[in-house]
């Protein structure tokens, strides 16, 4: 029998009689809100790469892009950078992953930790810090050629973009690969020894394929998150790629020239194509093997030369993981820094420059980002409410749409709200939309909605549907229930879901970058970009990109001690005998 | 101590031809019974044979496609589960985790809209009842599985309610708390004289606790009775098997009488069955050339030198010998049949050893007739 209360279980059966015209009430506006600013300025970037302009379809557009040899290139360009960031990510998680979850390792939870960091700092932040350290008058290069007398190009075009997102979203990967390791009952590899299987045989025919799904699914994220970043090729001043082409068309052409449009429809669709790939090879091999009550794979001594094989490269890859924060940290408080392996020099000045003169763009990102989060959570909690409590037909839908988002590229939607919102002046407030921070909020909400949408889906999942019936039989209406009951014991998901969209936003730069038109409405991450452009602001932007890194850690902290304290209110649910 | 002593007296619950079902899928068919006031009812049966989905019905959980159900002569059909008056205590307790033991106590009279000095008045009587004086501040987490069930259960007659429904109450609790939980609980009912239904699987639970109790199998009520009615005259095969231990063999009636009937059981010899012990279904299955079955209980067999006439008598060798404490559960080889013999301990079990023949009788009156449809 059910003892594990906290499970989730099948809650829509219970729900008779839902009063259908509330249901609709939350409905609509949450259908409304994806249709309007997610499905159409997407519609609208698609539709417009096949308009002849006389209200017809051509393929004229693709023609005209295939037949541009740069857009060719930047079309290679953009895959190699993925593959190659893929592949650089996979060597830097896969050895980390299958050591800290393998063998009794000193640090595991250390490394760990500090294999989520990356993702604390924006990859176009780090590209600054990594050129730095790595470029061609680095300080490694520098250190190298003084004494070695050679230098190695890490950061020498396409390898720099390589170079700074396989080092930033390589998290994505081990995360995924750990919590599959993890899943694995360790009855699976005794049973495979017990039958006479060990070595590399085991892991290629048991350990393996048992993880495999965990890594695909990062590597297609990686693969898409890298396909569609703008900020980091941007920042490193390549852009024979599909994301800066779109950027420099859309703003240096004018958002009439087709070609952007078609530049966005092959982005979605690489997007699109490669999470569906990633769903197809994942689907129905979801092995969580593991049991209540069994235990995991066994952890082995590391001895010998593997322990130092194993310690040496640990140290290196938490070397360069660490890297871009410390050359960001030592940039923004350097008085010189370019030729020389150290800066010549300290002051505390870009952070006075910052504080003083960007003030208002840590405001505007706290202003936009509380308003999408707070967007989001309530968006969030209505779906998971008729995804899991109501039979709306259709409901699969809004969580469809909502996480669609997803595979929509920013610069993608930045060109869609451009194209589809042209012309629409704002209610009160006056002026036109795409030309108002109302948009980059907006655009903001619906990018990081599907964060909120899982965040507040899990802790609907996390309460049974008993303690509403309790309710309920005791003469809580639905109403009642849902203040007391469910919305309370799902407030540490939603914090949660509002913390992470809101630090993701914080360093959102794709759309940011399009849809920010003058300097006043300007957010943080655009405030980095901006200063960036030229050598005499980079200590500025660097103290504003440790204030950016510190409101992520923060935030991440934040949240993470939020689902912890859920997991701790959830545990208390389970049978104490 | 009168605090929970019954201010309403027990209304009586009508179910009457509910049916249920969600898509092709039919859960309940035709459920008709007739609970009366005060009256601690049970409905047992196995996962999946709808008992737990009656019972939703009642707290208003569930919907029927058709038939009525009538609590206190008030249809409640339309009436949704705030409105009912029916107080559920749910199998995994239901305590809400982030409100205290008094607060998850207060809930359904803060929902009454009491006053509040009444409510702590109230959660202090209810928490008295179940003797968890002084828990007010704890929370949900910090009890043992005993005392949330009884949290659950205070929290449940706070409000007074006009039923009580209880899903599987025992099942969280270890063996040793159960009988005593069990036991506790009928004292409780007793005492406020509030009608209670309430479900389980395990036979054993209801047997002891219940006044009357229905079975259940695939969504169809078996039967209705008296824990004893149910365990010595069950009405057909599925009854017999669920309540206690029992042997079944296939049967055929060669003579009818309007006092007996001779019965000869397969490959194991012939009785004279007193005609209360045969199901009238079994007799009109018998007519109409369909099987039927002859049972008896393992503790019904006894070890005999000789005949007593009218018993079925057979030789059997014992094949495996099990101590259950109490009594000794022997395994009997009979030609190609199995029987199973339950001896008490130190009185005949010591002389029968395996490998040993020994001749057994069963006293025609323990014997039932069945009707045996195929599964």
């Amino acid at each position: 029998m059910n003892t594990a209360v906290g499970a989730a279980r099948g809650g829509a059966a219970s729900a008779p009689g839902v009063a259908a015209g509330g249901v609709w009430l939350l409905a609509l506006p949450v259908a409304a809100f994806i249709l309007v600013f997610l499905a159409w300025p997407v519609a609208t970037v698609l539709y417009t790469a096949f308009a002849d302009g006389q209200g017809g379809l051509t393929t004229g557009h693709i023609e005209a892009f295939l037949s541009l040899s740069l857009m060719r290139e930047a079309f290679g360009n953009s895959l190699i950078v993925s593959l190659g960031s893929v592949a650089l990510a996979t060597l830097i998680a896969v050895p980390l992953a299958y050591l800290t979850v393998r063998f009794e390792f000193r640090g595991a939870a250390l490394v760990q930790t500090l294999g989520v960091l990356p993702l604390v700092m924006p990859p176009f932040v780090g590209a600054v810090a990594l050129q730095l350290l790595f470029g061609r008058s680095g300080s490694v290069n520098l250190l190298l050629s003084e004494t070695f007398g050679f230098r190695i190009p890490f950061m020498n075009g396409l390898n720099g973009v390589v170079f700074v997102e396989g080092l930033h979203y390589f998290p994505f990967i081990l995360l995924n690969l750990v919590a599959a390791l993890r899943n694995i009952d360790g009855a699976m590899e005794e049973a495979a020894q017990n039958l006479g299987s060990h070595g590399f045989r085991l892991f290629r025919r048991v350990v393996f394929p048992l993880a495999a799904p965990g890594f695909v699914a990062g590597a297609a994220l990686v693969f898409v998150k890298v396909f569609d970043d703008l900020g980091t090729p941007l920042v490193l001043n390549v852009t024979n790629m599909l994301a800066p082409q779109a950027y420099l068309r859309i703003t240096s052409v004018g958002l009439e020239d087709p070609i952007g449009y078609v530049i966005a429809l092959v982005m979605v669709v690489f997007s699109i194509g490669a999470l569906a790939l990633s769903a197809q090879i994942t689907r129905g091999r979801d092995f969580a093997t593991l049991t209540r009550g069994g235990t995991s794979l066994r952890k082995r001594p590391l001895t010998g030369w593997s322990a130092v094989f194993a310690y040496g490269w640990v140290v290196l890859v938490l070397a360069l993981v660490l890297s871009p924060h410390f050359g960001i940290l030592l940039l923004s408080l350097s008085k010189v820094w370019s030729f020389s392996v150290l800066p010549e020099g300290y002051t505390l000045q870009h952070y006075a420059v910052v504080l003083t003169d960007s003030s208002r763009m840590i405001g505007n990102t706290m202003l936009y980002c509380t308003l999408a989060a707070g967007i989001d959570v309530v968006l969030g909690t209505a779906i998971a409410y008729l995804l899991l409590r109501t039979r709306l037909p259709g409901r699969q839908w809004l969580d469809w749409g909502a996480s669609a988002a997803l595979a929509i590229p920013g610069i993608v939607l930045a060109i869609g709200f451009l194209r589809a919102f042209r012309g629409i002046e704002l209610p009160f407030i006056g002026g036109a939309l795409t030309a108002s921070w109302v948009a980059i909020m907006l655009a903001y909400a619906v990018r990081r909605l599907p964060y909120a949408v899982r965040s507040t889906v899990a802790a609907l999942q996390q309460v049974h549907v008993s303690l509403e019936e309790a309710a309920q039989s005791l003469g809580a209406n639905r109403r009642r229930t849902a203040r007391r009951i469910v919305i309370p014991l799902m407030m540490g998901g939603i914090l949660a879901g509002f913390v992470t969209s809101f630090i993701t936003a914080a360093v959102e730069l794709s759309a940011t970058i399009l849809l920010a038109t003058s300097e006043s409405q300007a957010p943080l991450s655009y405030g980095i970009y901006l200063y960036n452009q030229s050598i005499a602001t980079r200590g500025p932007a660097a103290a504003l990109g440790v204030i950016a890194v510190v409101i992520v850690a923060l935030g991440t902290y934040l949240s993470h001690r939020l689902l912890e304290a859920r997991a701790g209110g959830t545990k208390i649910m389970v049978d104490t005998e | 101590m009168n605090a929970g002593a019954p201010r309403k007296s027990g209304v009586d619950v009508v179910v009457d031809g509910v049916s249920l079902a969600y898509g092709a899928n039919v859960v309940l068919r035709d459920i008709s019974l007739d609970i009366a006031p005060g009256e601690f009812f049970a409905l047992l049966g196995p996962s999946g044979s709808g008992k737990s989905t009656l019972l939703r019905l009642l707290a208003g959980f569930n919907r029927a496609n058709s038939g009525q159900v009538r609590i206190g002569g008030a249809d409640v059909a339309m009436l949704p589960p705030w409105k009912r008056d029916v107080g559920m205590v749910f199998q995994n307790y239901a305590l809400w985790p982030h409100m205290t033991v008094a607060e998850n106590v207060a809930f359904g009279l803060e929902e009454r809209r009491w006053p509040r000095a009444r409510i702590r008045e109230r959660v202090r009587e209810v928490l008295d009842l179940v003797s968890l004086k002084g828990f007010d501040a704890r929370r949900p987490g910090e009890l043992s599985g005993g005392q949330q069930q009884r949290v659950a259960i205070a929290r449940t007659l706070a409000i007074e309610p006009s039923v009580l429904l209880l899903d599987e109450p025992l099942s969280n609790l270890d063996a040793k708390l159960r009988a005593a939980t069990g036991l506790e609980l009928k004292r409780l009912q007793r005492r406020l004289g509030i009608t209670t239904l309430f479900v389980t699987h395990d036979q054993q639970e209801a047997m002891t606790i219940a006044d009357r109790l229905a079975v259940l199998d695939q969504g169809v009520i078996q039967q209705v009775g008296t824990p004893r009615e149910l365990y010595d005259t069950p009405v057909n095969r599925f009854v017999a098997e669920f309540v206690g231990s029992i042997n079944i063999y296939p049967a055929r009636i060669e003579t009818g009488a309007d006092s007996h009937f001779v019965v000869a059981i397969d490959g194991l010899g012939r009785a004279r069955v007193p005609a209360p012990r045969v199901a009238g279904a079994a007799v009109t299955a018998a007519a109409g050339g369909r099987a039927i079955a002859a049972a008896f209980r393992p503790h019904a067999v006894r070890v005999v030198e000789s005949a007593v006439a009218d018993d079925l008598e057979f030789d059997a060798e014992v094949r495996t010998t099990e101590f259950l404490g109490e009594f000794v559960r022997h395994e009997l080889a009979a030609g190609a049949h199995t029987v199973v013999v339950d001896l008490p301990h130190k009185r005949f079990s010591e002389a029968l050893v395996p490998g040993m023949r020994a001749r057994f009788a069963v006293s025609p009156a323990e014997i039932l007739v069945l009707d045996d449809p195929p599964r």
